[in-house]
């Protein structure tokens, strides 16, 4: 299956390399470079690239390319959620995935790497387990192994393989007993021109952090259960359970893990949280254009839209932009023609705006495409779907857990076309 | 903050080295460490070269040290030279050494180094190699499987026999974690000597037969690397791996898929052309099992093998998975396997991937792409998922751009264009033009709206951007190459625009238009090559070549206008700088101008030049190669000639190893092959397709059940003795089969599988009582129908018997039968059980059979649940269905009072679908009840059918609160599969109002209520005749009830009239004198009440019914009750 692993960096170095069958030299990746000069944006280059003797697939995350190397036929998708995989391992492990922290932690990289494949086949690559075998790098925990000796590699040896549950680590223990579970929705939406929806749809997660001494069990049910159209869970859910009574049974992971995500039926209504006035004009003949941009709330049952963040691609041929924001700061990038806007927080009372002109390069016709406008924003303490947790037991310990749901809403993919 | 902590810590490293280390050894470190990353820095050189080697002479010094932080310090520093593809294997003799370390770490840093370099110093890594073989004795089976781990991994082909020694022992270890290591050894042993195959396979199909969840993932990737082809070693295999599957984990999961994918494709038959019917009437699928829809299917015989259906029926909860390599395995295997109209399911979640990352997406996106090109049906509820975000990236957009094309039909194309025209404004030119031959695409395929898109494209040719206007134009050309009869407003339109375009291509291609329909526009066309001669010298090359040729064809159509100018322009030609447009004057002068050295071909120019070109095909690039050369080995472009989901589909090349699919096979082969070790000897089908097409009308119908029914219990006799795993759904099988499995290790998987599908355990258990239940059922016909005949002429029905006491399924359905066609022959000996089971269709499928086919499936959904139609779609077996079924079988059979002539009449009173494996039946015993006089007595059959013991059972609150029940005494301890009679007593005080109460386990409670016929509420009481005379008198008026009746003629006789009295009611016989004159008499459980029936025969059969009691509601019951009974046989 996979055979080797590249890591390049945004600037095209090769800094890690492991092989877990033969050693292939590393100037397969030259094919790799090649079709990353060929793609314009470091997204474009394609996920799957052959070359004469080998396949290389790649995801890029945080500017980094993991570059698998494979010989034979394996469905890539398999490839592909397995560099995601290791990524989140990553990520789990040192806090960010970027090239320094890897660097830094580059023997823990390599034992984790060693653990999650043999011979090309993942082995283990539940966090739970791993963090078993091989302890997470801690600053403590540094400087007492530099003194003593001791290693960060567990020296016990992982149950959790052959455990019942092989997502939990056995004799778990905490003094606080807490399970706080994340509803968080998003939602993608595309507005047209003349501010109707042309497409909307949520979608959801539950992220939670459970951190509950021993065996716990626990049920979650919903009040609206039938939002859920479809879902995906994680593997620890008992699938029947849900089929039969819409009811999540699971025994959790220890830690950090998403419960679930769902996508909300279609057949209900989405409702919109802000709006958008826009004028974005460029006359022709003239060297300047006009930009103007109010924002609003609409539909959001009182609560307050925060963390607001506007984004707009403009055309190339603008210059530079003279704006005016009425709250926020606002800048322009010349080079990527790439104008973010940080909001804030919408008052009602007073609407966002973002005004002023915009130089054109002189000479230069009229850009006969408007920009497209991004928006991010964050609604507290609601999910716009209407999803609400009914209640959360737990079975199985004598303690009682201190228990805690938030809801909250985003924009996903949140587009108004001008 | 980061920068900080990291000096923060290298400074505390740096001073705890001074601690440990001696002044002496500190120079030794620290130094090469400089040179060292002056080395990185520098990278190459020399001078670099040497401190290179000098550091690793230092590395060397630190792991011969007796210090093991040291050792462990070297290490890492090799480990980091490895990471970064440095050479360090001028330290071998040092570092394997330590291979013996004690310290963990150390020990595995020292692995990832033989790992490395083993392959390059054989000799040396031998002398690990003792260590490894002692540690594959070791008691901790860590340390064994990841000793064998280390020992596969060195590539040194001199250890291969030591290796296939050590996978063959890890084989057969009783830690499933080892055994899983071997398969992984397997490969690596493999892919070093490919010579080992045979034995290979042997450990291969012993380990195939593994039990373990951890074990199977494993096994058929080294299956799939090894030997693929051995189709042979799946057959015994096959059930378990479906069964297992939702349990394994999930990457094991991708590749068992793909190989049952494989599998399936050389074992089953084509499930795809009896579907046509079926085609896009994708609801047909979510609540009928397809077992019914093919019974019904008389007239094609084509049956889906219970095994085919096993695997779709149990990969379907897989499309739920997080793990997106999972749901595409699924998705393809739908895809590749399904019927037609199943295979919709997939969609919702394949779009659901939608939604992950950018790579995810793309590969998802292309898999779409090649189903939407077949199955338009399928994406098209989810048109708007595929729309274009500005966000996305180039090559996604592209292929949303496609699926969006694909999808397009008369309906949505409106909505889809409105969309292409914001795409075709985009920034992202590349984009642009893709969306302008998406709209190409579409104007070509739906003919209503080609003007429209012409219209549209037309427009676009003033578009500022020259690659839109070229492409556009090239577009419009195709276009109207297709259709080339009208539109010359079009092309005189083009001609307005001409001076306006500048892009090259464009202004080609608006020439060739020109030329290639010059006598359409006949003014315009001169006018054009006017303008050009002007120009010619300015232009691009491949507008030169098109303006020659526009002269040619001109000078050939319109010689009198155009000599001049098509001489002009040809002298021009003759004198460019390019080549290639000299050639072509040169080659059109002496083509169309006629003089001596042209010889005939001269006459022929004008075919030549105006010939009648074919239009260009407008497809889509799935559909056809992305601009690749065909391949040698195919004549077929399509990419749907590859298996969804593989690299091969993704690249359209044939990678390394890719196992192409078969087509399936004509005739399925045999497939008793899978039904594992013993069938059961009894048994007396052959499970065969052919069972479908016996004679017998009421066999055909059910064949298909009977078929599975047949594998379950196969599969059952297999497992063990105790006939588990039965019955049609199964997806109970993984429970029931990691049940028997005794070793340590199974008993965790099956209570892992318990524990994620605590469903599926409950249907598992339901096969048993069924089981016995069905046995139980058979005794009992056999004695009562022995009875029956001793009892009287019993002119009823072989069936009739069967019926009434077998389940409550069976109950009804024998009815029916027995309604409606009475000439039942009587079901064969050893058949009852699972005649009864499905005989339940039966009657009705008959009736259909005889309307048309489109029919048949809307009344699919009569046996299952009204309610189902939308959950179901969910259910991953058969399970949601059955309950359904049963349940409402259930209430049925409680309202049916169908004759019984005996008094054990048993009634459900938990289902173990409800119960969770729990169920209990009761039925009234007749007997007076001993706790109270005023009670009724009721026997409760408390059975266990669940996978573990029931403690406490007991009864909790009932309702109403008044309600008096004698509870039975705490049953403390029920065992799997037993079962235990308890009696109760409840005073009903003399009412049919149903007693509820919850009947408790240790864990749960059930509400149930019972609910007694009115009857039961009696107690015979005996009397003489001139007694139940006074009794009568003193209870008239008021008090008497009747009505006249017409009997069935089978209850003429009076021996037939007493027995269905007293199978409806609970009353003594009153001899009597009179043969037209029945008397029978009661009295109420609770007040005592007389009840007294009276039988008045008359003529023709027609009776006259009295009913003499102070308990007015009673009596109207009773009569109707009787009146029922007495009317029908």
């Amino acid at each position: 299956m996979i055979h080797s692993l590249f890591l390049i960096n945004a600037s095209g170095d090769i800094f890690l390399e492991k092989h877990w069958k033969s050693v292939v030299s590393r100037s397969v990746c030259d094919y790799f470079f090649e079709a990353q000069e060929r793609a314009t944006e470091p997204e474009n280059v394609p996920p799957v690239i052959p070359t004469p003797h080998h396949y290389l697939i790649s995801v890029l995350r945080h500017r980094i390319y993991f570059v698998a190397v494979i010989q034979s036929e394996v469905p890539p998708l398999f490839v592909i959620e397995f560099l995601h995989r290791v990524v989140d391992t990553f990520q789990d492990y040192f806090g960010v995935c970027t090239e320094a922290a890897i660097k830094d932690n580059v023997v823990v990289v390599y034992e984790l790497l060693e653990e999650m494949l043999d011979n090309g086949f993942p082995l283990a690559t539940e966090s739970n387990i791993l963090k078993e075998l091989i302890k997470p790098p801690t600053i403590l925990r540094t400087m007492v192994n530099t003194i003593t000796g001791s290693t960060n590699v567990g020296e016990q040896l992982p149950t959790g393989q052959l455990s019942v549950v092989p997502w939990r680590r056995t004799g778990v223990k905490y003094t606080n007993n807490e399970a706080y579970f994340d509803v968080v929705e998003e939602i993608d939406a595309i507005i047209d021109k003349s501010g109707s929806t042309i497409t909307a749809e949520i979608q959801g997660v539950i992220d939670a952090c459970v951190k509950l001494t021993g065996m716990p069990d626990l049920t979650l049910s919903f009040m609206n259960p039938r939002l859920l159209d479809d879902v995906s869970f994680h593997p620890c859910v008992r699938f029947k359970r849900w089929e039969a009574e819409r009811i999540l049974s699971f025994i959790p992971p220890d830690g950090n893990f998403r419960l679930l995500s769902y996508h909300v039926s279609s057949q209900n209504l989405v409702a919109i949280p802000v709006y958008v006035k826009h004028n974005i004009t460029f006359r022709e003949g003239s060297s300047q254009g006009r930009f103007d941009l109010t924002l609003g709330p609409k539909q959001t049952m009182g609560k307050a839209v925060e963390s607001v963040l506007v984004s707009s691609q403009l055309p190339r041929g603008v210059l530079n932009a003279n704006l005016n924001p009425s709250q926020g700061t606002y800048t322009f990038d010349p080079v990527t023609k790439l104008l973010t806007w940080d909001v804030g927080k919408i008052n009602p009372q007073k609407l966002p705006s973002l005004k002023g002109t915009m130089n054109l390069q002189a000479g230069a016709s009229k850009p006969d495409e408007n920009p497209t406008i991004n928006i991010q924003f964050k609604i507290q303490q609601m999910a716009i779907s209407g999803l609400k947790v009914n209640r959360l037991d737990m079975y199985g310990e004598k303690y009682k857990p201190f228990k805690g749901i938030k809801y909250m809403t985003k924009a996903g993919k949140f587009q108004v076309r001008t | 903050m980061n920068g900080g902590l990291s000096s923060l810590r290298s400074e505390a490293a740096g001073a705890m080295r001074t601690v440990l280390v001696s002044a002496e050894s500190l120079q030794l470190t620290l130094k090469p460490e400089l040179t060292q990353e002056e080395q990185a820095l520098t990278q190459s050189g020399r001078k670099a070269k040497e401190a290179h080697t000098a550091g690793n002479e230092d590395l060397k010094e630190m792991l011969e040290s007796n210090k093991e932080s040291l050792k462990l310090e070297a290490m890492k520093r090799i480990v980091q030279l490895i990471s970064k593809g440095k050479k360090s294997s001028d330290l071998f003799p040092a570092v394997v050494k330590n291979v013996a370390s004690k310290n963990i770490e150390l020990k595995k840093l020292v692995y990832v180094y033989l790992v490395r370099y083993a392959e390059e110093q054989q000799d040396l890594a031998l002398l690990s190699i003792s260590t490894f073989q002692r540690a594959l004795k070791d008691p901790n089976q860590f340390i064994r499987a990841s000793a064998l781990r280390v020992l596969s991994s060195i590539r040194v082909p001199i250890i291969v026999p030591i290796m296939m020694l050590a996978i063959k022992e890890a084989a057969s270890d009783l830690s499933p974690y080892v055994r899983k290591t071997s398969a992984h050894a397997i490969q690596k042993l493999y892919s070093l000597d490919a010579d080992q195959k045979e034995h290979l396979i042997e450990v291969i199909e012993k380990l195939l037969k593994d039990k373990s969840t951890l074990v199977a993932g494993s096994v058929v990737m080294a299956f799939e690397e090894v030997c693929p082809d051995r189709i042979d070693l799946i057959h015994k295999n096959y059930r378990k791996l479906c069964n297992l599957l939702v349990d394994v984990e999930e990457w094991g999961q991708v590749v068992i898929i793909n190989m049952l994918t494989r599998y399936a494709r050389t074992q089953f038959t084509s499930p795809w052309k009896e579907d046509a019917v079926f085609d896009d009437n994708e609801k047909a699928f979510y609540d009928s099992d397809s077992e019914e829809k093919q019974g019904q299917k008389e007239a094609k015989p084509y049956i889906m093998d219970p095994d085919h259906r096993l695997l779709l029926r149990n990969t379907k909860p897989l499309l739920q998975s997080r793990n997106t390599a999972v749901v595409m395995a699924v998705a393809q295997l739908y895809w590749h396997l399904a019927p037609k109209h199943e295979v919709s399911i997939v969609t919702k979640s394949l779009v659901r991937l939608l939604r992950s990352h950018r790579e995810v997406q793309y590969v998802v996106l292309e898999n779409i792409a090649t189903m939407s090109i077949q199955r338009k049906g399928m994406f098209e509820p989810y048109m708007k998922s595929f729309y274009v975000r500005s966000t996305d990236a180039t090559h996604i957009k592209t292929l949303k751009l496609e699926i969006l094309t694909n999808l397009a039909n008369e309906a949505n194309i409106s909505t889809i264009l409105r969309e292409f025209q914001t795409y075709v404004k985009s920034q992202d030119k590349a984009f642009a033009a893709a969306t302008i031959q998406a709209i190409g695409r579409c104007a070509t395929n739906i003919s209503e709206v080609t003007d429209t898109c012409l219209n549209g494209l037309v427009l676009l040719l003033s578009n500022r951007d020259e690659t839109v206007v070229a492409e556009s134009v090239v577009v419009i050309k195709k276009l109207l190459q297709t259709q080339p009869t009208q539109h010359s407003d079009i092309i005189k339109h083009m001609a307005k625009l001409f001076d306006n375009i500048t892009v090259p291509m464009a202004r080609a291609s608006i020439l060739w238009l020109m030329g290639e329909y010059c006598e359409r526009v006949p003014k315009i066309a001169p006018d054009v090559l006017r303008k050009m001669a002007k120009s010619f010298t300015s232009e691009e090359d491949i507008v030169k070549l098109q303006t020659v040729n526009l002269a040619a064809k001109l000078y050939l159509t319109n010689s009198k206008q155009t000599k001049l100018l098509t001489q002009y322009i040809l002298n021009l030609g003759k004198y460019d700088q390019n080549y290639d447009i000299r050639d072509r004057t040169r080659f059109i002068r002496q083509l169309i101008v006629p003089n001596e050295k042209s010889g005939t071909l001269n006459k022929y120019a004008r075919r030549i030049l105006l010939a009648s070109k074919p239009a260009p095909v407008l497809e889509s690039a799935f559909k056809g190669q992305l601009g690749q050369t065909p391949l040698p080995w195919t004549n077929e472009m399509d990419r749907d000639r590859f298996q969804l989901g593989t690299l091969s589909h993704s690249l359209n090349v044939k990678a390394a190893g890719y196992q192409e699919l078969s087509d399936w096979p004509a005739v399925a082969p045999d497939p008793s092959v899978r039904n594992v070790e013993v069938i059961e000897p009894v048994r007396e089908w052959a499970p065969s397709v052919g069972k479908a097409k016996q004679p017998k009308s009421d066999d055909k119908f059910y064949s298909d059940d009977e078929e599975k029914e047949e594998e379950g219990s196969g599969s059952g006799s297999e497992d063990s003795s105790s006939s588990s795993s039965g019955s049609s759904s199964s997806s109970e099988e993984s429970g029931s089969e990691s049940e028997e499995e005794s070793s340590e290790e199974s008993g965790k998987t099956s209570s892992d599988s318990g524990k994620s599908s605590s469903g599926s355990e409950a249907s598992s258990s339901e096969s048993e009582p069924e089981q016995k239940k069905k046995k139980r059922t058979k005794k009992a016909t056999q004695r009562k129908s022995k009875q029956s005949a001793a009892d009287s002429d019993s002119d009823e029905n072989g069936s009739g018997p069967v019926g009434k006491t077998s389940s409550s399924s069976a109950e009804s359905s024998s009815e029916s039968d027995s309604e409606e066609d009475s000439d039942v022959d009587s079901p064969p000996p050893p058949s009852p059980p699972q005649k009864k089971t499905v005989a339940k269709t039966k009657p009705k499928v008959e009736v259909k059979t005889k309307k048309e086919v489109s029919l048949l499936d809307l009344d699919d959904f009569s046996p299952a649940p009204p309610s189902a139609p939308k959950s179901s779609v969910f259910s991953s077996s058969l399970l949601s269905d059955l309950e359904g079924l049963s349940l409402s079988n259930v209430s049925s059979a409680m309202q049916v009072t169908t004759p019984s002539f005996g008094p054990v009449k048993t009634y459900e009173l938990l289902h173990h679908m409800t119960g969770k494996g729990f169920s209990a039946k009761y039925h009234f015993p007749r007997q007076p009840c001993l706790y109270q006089p005023s009670m009724v007595a009721v026997q409760v059959i408390l059975t266990n059918s669940s996978d573990h013991s029931l403690e406490e059972i007991h009864i909790g609150d009932r309702s109403p609160a008044s309600l008096n029940i004698h509870c039975f005494n705490t049953v403390e301890r029920l065992e799997p599969g037993a079962s235990v009679t308890v009696s109760m007593g409840i005073d009903f005080s003399d009412s049919t109002q149903a007693a509820n109460f919850q009947l408790c386990t240790k864990e749960d409670q059930f509400s149930v209520s019972i609910q007694p016929a009115v009857g039961e509420l009696l107690m015979p009481s005996t009397m003489t005749e001139p007694d139940f005379c006074n009794e009568q008198k003193k209870l008239m008026g008021m008090n008497e009830t009747s009505a006249s009746i017409t009997m069935a003629t089978a209850n003429t006789s009076k021996q037939n009239i007493s027995k269905q009295v007293l199978s409806v009611a609970n009353v003594g016989v009153v001899s009597s004198g009179q043969n037209d004159l029945q008397r029978f008499a009661g009295r109420t459980v609770s007040s005592g009440a007389l009840v007294l029936v009276t039988l008045e025969l008359r003529e023709a059969s027609t009776a006259l019914l009295t009913i003499n009691t102070e308990k007015s509601v009673m009596a109207s019951m009773l009569l109707r009750d009787l009146k029922q009974a007495l009317s029908q046989s």
